[in-house]
């Protein structure tokens, strides 16, 4: 028999404990979760704003700027709390494949939905996804023509028009809606968790909680998917008539120049 | 009706162990699925082979010491059920049946189908249990128990302590178990005092003995023979949750 050896109630837990502790990992887990999430609301209702115009999105997009080193603590805390979420993710799957050595010959899965399977896959996916999404949109080194696109007075980028550019290639909106897609089945299934690990479910609104969770996992999916398919089918288009001049300054010129066409959504 | 049995066969805790096949014949619908295995040993008894060894005891469903794993699920294809008041007119004429141990790494296999689960013993040394003065047995309406919080502590308190949800759970985990314990505890005037001690030397336990994390898959309530509901998981975080934020305030 083994001797492993048994606590006692009088043990006095610290904090560290806590951290180290199976629950402990789930409620950093939880805590991480829900600020991703706060940002992929904030970020899909700042992408939906393209359907007001171009001026509108462009002035959203300028605002965020405006926040200055503010932005920058911003985008730091963020992927801080990415990485704790990466982090006790592979920490706690590394653990459960421990924990369970041997497989079953005859595998069976009665109740697990498929969205909480495959959690660290989706959660892998959308991690490639997002330094690939970061690339194109932020750092904007993977197409070219972002950087022929002219600024604003105030030398901000048309993130209009790098939208439209960016999803008219079939295969990058494509791409973007299975990433969105594996967001939606990770959020889905990360809700209900959230609310579990913290202790805050109970059986009388188990139900709704995993009806709300997959309500706002299918209307995260539907609204960042709105914009590739927007473009696809040419309900978003490039201003028609873009002052031919501003072809000449490129965002890397020194002097900014302005965008005189309005939005047309 | 006539059945195959794949069997996993493990000499001793050092054996590598492997499936091995038998065939139940001339097996009644009416018997248990115990019974079944009864017969198919008393077959292989006579033939010279060792018997296929697997844990049992009341045979009523309440004891706990069933773990068989059957076609990949705890305790079988019926729901609310363990392994001995499984019936075989659960299953066809032909139909093939894999047997396994449960699977955990804080459950070693000890030989063929028996599984060594005093894991669960030392966390409920740990934290399950209440201390009381010796003396007189007090009567029993002296403590007033609202009725809802006795109906929670009695549908936590209806675990066995099988070990199915930890069989069951992709990662090993044996938190529906602890969550029941603690939930139990926790509902009634008697476990208030240990509360916050409780939640943590039985968490700081589970997870000295391997077991895995919980991912919510909930595959611990589906198999569990007494219906225990992973929100023993919930109250469980919540106590655990609370006794952190008490000790360090």
């Amino acid at each position: 028999m083994s001797s492993t050896p048994t606590t006692s109630p009088a043990q006095s837990p610290s904090s560290a404990t806590f951290i180290s502790a199976s629950i402990g990992k789930k409620v950093l887990m939880a805590f991480s979760g829900i600020v991703a999430l706060s940002f992929v609301v904030g970020h899909m209702l700042g992408n939906l704003q393209i359907f007001l115009g171009q001026e509108r999105l462009n002035a959203y997009g300028e605002s965020l700027q405006s926040l200055g080193a503010g932005l920058w603590v911003i985008r730091i805390s963020l992927l801080l709390f990415f990485a704790l979420h990466i982090w006790m993710g592979v920490k706690l799957k590394a653990e459960n494949l421990k924990a369970r050595p041997v497989r079953y010959k005859f595998n069976e899965t009665v109740k697990a939905s498929i969205s909480s399977r495959t959690m660290i896959w989706s959660g892998t996916t959308i991690l490639a996804f997002f330094v690939y999404h970061i690339l194109h949109f932020t750092a904007r080194t993977t197409d070219p023509r972002f950087l022929q696109l002219p600024l604003d007075m105030a030398g901000n980028y048309d993130i209009y028009s790098m939208i439209i550019l960016g999803f008219e290639n079939p295969v990058n909106a494509a791409v973007y809606i299975i990433a969105v897609g594996l967001l939606c089945t990770h959020i889905s299934h990360g809700i209900y968790s959230m609310f579990q690990s913290l202790g805050l479910t109970s059986p009388s609104c188990n139900k709704t909680l995993h009806r709300f969770a997959h309500a706002v996992a299918l209307i995260l999916f539907l609204g960042f998917s709105a914009v590739p398919v927007g473009v696809i089918t040419g309900a978003l288009k490039l201003p028609k008539n873009p002052p031919s001049n501003n072809h000449l300054q490129s965002a890397q010129s020194l002097e900014p120049i302005s965008i005189e066409s309005g939005g047309e959504s | 009706m006539n059945i195959t049995l794949h069997v996993w066969r493990q000499k001793d805790a050092n054996d590598p162990g492997a499936m091995e096949v038998y065939t139940a014949k001339d097996v009644s619908a009416d018997s248990s699925f115990l019974e079944m295995l009864d017969m198919v040993n008393e077959d292989l008894a006579q033939k010279g082979i060792d018997p296929i060894h697997f844990d049992h005891d009341c045979r009523e469903g309440i004891c706990g010491m069933c773990s068989l794993v059957i076609n990949g699920v705890p305790h079988g294809p019926q729901a609310a059920t363990t392994a001995c008041q499984l019936h075989m007119r659960s299953f066809k004429d032909g139909d093939a049946i894999y047997i396994e141990p449960f699977r955990a790494r804080a459950f070693p296999v000890l030989k063929d189908t028996i599984v060594d689960r005093t894991a669960f013993d030392r966390i409920m040394q740990a934290g399950g249990f209440i201390s009381v003065n010796t003396g007189g047995a007090p009567d029993a309406n002296a403590i007033p128990i609202p009725k809802t919080a006795a109906d929670k502590a009695m549908d936590a308190a209806a675990c066995i302590g099988c070990g199915a949800c930890v069989a069951a759970c992709k990662n090993g985990s044996a938190m529906l178990f602890v969550g029941a314990k603690v939930t139990q505890f926790a509902n009634l005037p008697q476990g208030q005092s240990e509360k916050a001690a409780r939640a943590k030397a039985m968490v700081a336990q589970m997870d000295l003995e391997g077991f895995g994390n919980c991912s919510n898959y909930s595959e611990c309530e589906a198999v569990c023979p007494k219906e225990i509901k992973v929100e023993v998981i919930a109250r469980m975080n919540r106590e655990f949750l609370g006794a952190t934020v008490k000790s360090s305030s």
